[in-house]
């Protein structure tokens, strides 16, 4: 995996905390997700989140690690990925989600069923913070 | 008459593959050499819509665009009775030669994207002295595998979504909204189990590593691009199948990914120029023009 500085690894933390935000701001994308209820873990694979999602709005997300709490699947990346991910032209390779687990710099795990009924919903909602990334970084 | 027309005309033809009839939709414009273009597993021939209208390439080549039997406009056979759809080598390659066929081209120039890409190697290995040439499009004899295909067609996932989700992420950043969203399109519209039916060629059965090297590029010139932000059919992967044939030209494409007919026509348009220039000037050569 790609390594990040410690400056980017607080940027992309801060990134990921305003993704239910940014998520309450574009309608479009979460009526995309008015049937999906799920508890899942995303973020940087040191520092995930677990997210609470109901009718397609994140009404919690919450540092890990919570003792004892269940999520059905994870999607986890290196910092270094997440900021690649959110540059506003990716590089070949840093540019998809999938692309990510193909090279090897991130994890999907756990019941995939609901990342999978809402493929195009979850890779929306994980590139709203490309917009400002750029800006937050320099 | 006030609306714009374009060039392109759509018609069936019935195709006898492997002892069957097959209703065979087709668009094309043009003349000149015959241009064949397959489409990528799960889509149709619309992919093609703006090579068909371009007046300069319509010029110098007849542009063939068909639908695979079970896509876009060509219906599955009469005797189909439910079972599932799969694609293999040696069905493809009789579907591409029989619809020349019966379309009577004379050693047409086939140019095939993904699975196209993948076959049209295959037409290199086994008829080479049937084409003119050959264009493969995010091609390679082999690429590893990055998803699961059983998502793709099962009663609790939507298939339409999820194979348009799949592939959306192989397109390039640069390429433009709503040619993006066209692509997609046609994956949202595939019939249940079809893009999967059509991968069971692309990861199980036409696997051609270590047959490519029986290529002869002598024989029929073969041309191979690939898209920068191909993840699925790298440029790695087509580099690597490129060096096991001698003589193979390989072109890798900037701000393009898997789709880059569709997903980008203009783009693409730099990139494809060349090679049908060549094409032509090849063909002067041959038939004393020079």
């Amino acid at each position: 995996m790609i390594s990040a500085s410690n400056a980017t690894d607080a940027a992309v933390i801060a990134a990921f905390a305003k993704i239910p935000a940014l998520l309450d701001q574009a309608p479009a994308l979460f009526v995309r997700g008015r049937f999906l209820d799920c508890e899942c873990l995303l973020g940087p694979i040191n520092h995930a989140f677990h997210a609470s999602i109901r009718q397609g709005r994140i009404v919690d997300l919450t540092p890990s690690p919570v003792l004892m709490r269940s999520w059905r699947f994870s999607y986890r990346a290196s910092v270094a990925a997440w900021a690649e991910y959110w540059r506003p032209a990716p590089r070949p390779g840093f540019h998809d989600l999938l692309a990510l687990t193909k090279r090897g710099e991130a994890v999907l795990e756990g019941d995939l069923h609901p990342f999978m009924t809402h493929l195009q919903y979850f890779k929306d909602v994980l590139a709203l913070p490309r917009r400002d990334f750029a800006t937050a970084v320099s | 008459m006030n609306g714009v027309i374009e060039p392109i005309i759509g018609r069936y033809v019935h195709v006898d593959i492997d002892g069957e009839m097959y209703r065979i939709y087709f668009e094309e414009s043009g003349t000149g050499i015959p241009l064949v273009c397959l489409h990528t597993a799960g889509s149709d021939g619309r992919q093609w819509r703006h090579l068909l209208a371009d007046e300069a390439f319509a010029k110098n080549f007849r542009i063939i665009a068909f639908d695979m039997p079970w896509h876009g406009k060509s219906n599955p056979p009469a005797s189909w009775d439910g079972t599932e759809y799969q694609l293999t080598t040696v069905r493809y390659t009789q579907t591409i030669r029989a619809f020349c066929k019966a379309l009577q081209l004379d050693r047409p120039v086939v140019m095939g994207c993904s699975i196209g890409g993948r076959i049209v190697l295959n037409l290199a290995i086994d008829h080479a002295d049937e084409f003119r040439a050959l264009i493969g499009l995010e091609g390679a004899d082999f690429q590893a595998p990055w998803y699961d295909t059983s998502w793709l067609n099962r009663p609790d996932v939507h298939g339409g979504e999820v194979c348009a989700a799949l592939v959306s992420g192989l397109m390039a950043p640069q390429s433009p909204a709503t040619s993006r969203a066209e692509t997609l399109w046609a994956y949202k519209q595939g019939g249940p189990g079809v893009f999967k039916g059509d991968l069971y060629f692309y990861r199980v059965d036409g696997d051609l590593r270590g047959r490519v090297e029986k290529i002869d590029t002598k024989v029929c010139p073969l041309f191979l691009l690939t898209g920068e932000y191909d993840f699925s059919c790298t440029p790695e992967d087509t580099r690597r199948t490129a060096a096991a044939i001698g003589g193979a030209s390989v072109t890798i494409m900037e701000q393009l990914g898997h789709f880059p007919m569709s997903e980008n026509p203009e783009q693409f348009r730099r990139y494809i120029s060349p090679v049908l220039d060549k094409i032509l000037a090849a063909e002067a050569e041959r038939t004393g023009l020079r």
